[in-house]
């Protein structure tokens, strides 16, 4: 038989094992219902309220940044609008006077050709008139001078009609 | 700052200081007391040979001595056994019910105080057989001394003595001039810690016990005022109590049932473990307290192997298919390997419940003992009352390394209930582990 040593506090005593058995269980028991287990319960749903808490305060930040990146980009697009709208009112302002030049200019042309013309067909209706005057006027002098000295004077007529024919001419 | 905290070093070293001396008190009645109680003359604790001693048993009886010299085994060894009556400074006898039972006497049941205990917790009085000896209940096996009723006796002696190569605690009791022998209550250690089977079994309210019952009380009161302001504060941040315990609580629940049960199943055994950790770290703290009886429960061998076999039962009754199948048949290992390893495993199986309860047991009663010492270095010092100078020098040595040894004893109380708490956590972990590999 091996025999360590005489030590009162290391012998198994029967009855303090069974006190120390029903004093446990009842412990783990009475504790665990009434202390342990609301105490636990408790840290838990205070952690998931304070996770929530933090996730729902995480969420609305982002919802927040995403709703001004939204109003940027909104008032960017507006503005982008803007720009383009003033574009395009200065390219039509443009288009607008550029036609109106053109036609201004067309028109001016028109004006002058018809005016060249008209002037043209007064200018020889004139001539026609002031050819026909001088004619008229030829014939006078002529008619003048033969009265006095076309007297069978025949080189004298021809030298008359050949001047009569330059006048044609010109 | 500093002055609060010089003071407060002052208070505490006076405190200590008060302690020591209170203890000194414990064992200072040699010379005015020695009448109280015949004491045989056998009173020899040393040595194993004692084959003499027999024989002068006789002529023992009725002789008026002294206590003698300070014995600092016998007296750590009387400080950190379980006991029948709760002393507190060899001065407040708080007595406790005895419940014992034995063969040829059957059940009896009577309070301690009905055995009359006095200095060194040894009784008056005999009551049906029963007397106490150093606070503990022992019963008369020899033959003529009246197994019923009160009756007084003398005085006690107790005598170490080789049987068979075993050193055997032997008491005896004076009653009428005669010496009667006594047994201890029946233990269950077989005979390897000097206990057995004897005439009777003590199933009494024990010292122990009552102090797992207060403790248990406290406990329930702090803990209930805590779980109850988790209600009644509902949405507020935690205070008082409340915030003391919850880093505890949390501390648990973060780093020992988490990590090592797994975050599906820890739940179900957090009061479990709770339980542990508080139950152990109480007691140890209730044994530390100075002028409240110094209770060595934790250090008690029995109170650990009881709450060590609850986790042993646990962990087993909830070990899964893997957790068998590791233990008897390993796989993943060649055939002549596996009927070793299944030795080794199921050795492993009740060593954990063994270095669990020796753990807790050995560190505690070292403690105990150790400042036990410390004290008892005043009684040395002081050549067992005889100098003077010799007791001053011893004091001053003792208050100093008694307040070191408390220090240390602190956070030995907190770190053996966290590595019980943590190692039942472990084994219980490994049960219910779920494997996916293989």
């Amino acid at each position: 038989m091996i025999h360590f040593f005489l030590f009162a506090p290391f012998q198994p005593t029967p009855g303090l094992a069974i006190w120390s058995v029903i004093i446990f269980l009842l412990f783990w028991f009475i504790f665990g219902k009434l202390a342990f287990k609301p105490i636990i319960e408790a840290l838990n749903t205070r952690e998931d309220d304070i996770q929530n808490a933090l996730d729902e305060a995480k969420r609305a930040k982002e919802e927040m940044s995403s709703l001004k990146s939204e109003n940027e980009a909104l008032l960017q697009k507006a503005r982008e609008e803007r720009t383009a709208m003033l574009n395009e009112a200065k390219e039509t302002k443009n288009a607008i006077i550029a036609e109106a030049r053109d036609k201004a200019k067309a028109d001016a042309n028109k004006i002058m050709a018809d005016a060249k013309v008209e002037i043209e067909n007064q200018k020889k209706a004139a001539l026609a008139e002031v050819k026909g005057q001088v004619g008229a006027i030829a014939i006078d002098i002529a008619e003048k001078v033969l009265k006095k000295e076309l007297k069978g004077n025949t080189e004298q007529t021809d030298l008359v009609n050949k001047l009569v024919a330059e006048i044609n001419q010109n | 700052m500093a002055i609060t905290q010089s003071i407060r070093l002052v208070l505490v070293m006076a405190f200590m200081a008060l302690g020591t001396i209170a203890f000194c008190q414990d064992h200072d009645h040699h010379d005015h007391d020695g009448h109280d109680h015949g004491t045989l003359q056998s009173e020899d604790h040393s040595g194993h040979d004692h084959s003499s001693h027999g024989d002068n048993s006789h002529s023992a009886c009725g002789g008026h001595h002294g206590d003698g010299d300070y014995d600092p085994k016998a007296t750590a060894m009387h400080h950190i056994s379980d006991a029948n009556v709760y002393t507190i400074l060899d001065a407040i006898r708080i007595p406790l019910p005895c419940l014992v039972y034995s063969k040829d006497g059957g059940w009896d049941f009577f309070m301690s105080s009905k055995l009359g205990p006095g200095h060194h917790d040894d009784g008056h009085y005999a009551y049906n057989g029963y007397v106490m000896h150093l606070g503990n209940l022992k019963r008369v096996v020899e033959e003529g001394f009246p197994m019923q009723g009160k009756v007084e006796v003398g005085g006690f002696s107790t005598e170490y003595i080789s049987k068979e190569g075993k050193e055997i605690e032997q008491a005896k009791v004076c009653h009428n001039n005669k010496p009667y022998l006594l047994e201890a209550k029946t233990t269950l250690d077989g005979g390897l810690l000097g206990g057995g089977i004897t005439n009777f079994y003590d199933f009494s309210i024990t010292k122990n016990v009552l102090s797992m019952i207060l403790v248990s009380i406290l406990l329930f009161v702090i803990l209930r005022r805590a779980a109850k302001s988790y209600t009644t504060r509902q949405g507020q941040a935690p205070k008082g109590i409340q915030s003391l315990l919850e880093p505890v609580i949390v501390y648990i629940r973060d780093e020992v049932a988490k990590p090592f049960i797994g975050d599906k199943k820890y739940l179900k055994y957090m009061p479990f473990l709770l339980s542990v950790f508080f139950f152990i770290l109480g007691l140890n703290l209730w044994g530390q307290v100075p002028f409240l009886g110094s209770a060595n429960v934790t250090g008690n061998l029995t109170v650990t192997m009881v709450v060590a076999i609850i986790v042993f039962l646990i962990s087993n009754f909830n070990g899964n298919k893997h957790y068998w199948q590791h233990i008897f048949w390993m796989p993943g290992v060649p055939l002549f390997v596996k009927p070793l390893l299944a030795i080794i495993e199921i050795m492993s199986l009740f060593i954990k419940p063994l270095t669990l309860m020796l753990r807790l047991a050995g560190n505690i009663t070292a403690g105990h003992i150790a400042i036990l010492s410390f004290v008892g270095l005043i009684f040395i010092f002081g050549d067992s009352g005889r100098s003077m100078s010799g007791g001053v020098i011893g004091s001053i040595l003792s208050v100093a390394l008694t307040l070191f040894m408390m220090s240390i004893e602190l956070i030995v109380a907190f770190i053996q209930a966290y590595v019980f708490t943590l190692l039942s956590a472990s084994y219980i972990g490994a049960a219910i582990e779920e494997h996916e590999h293989h």
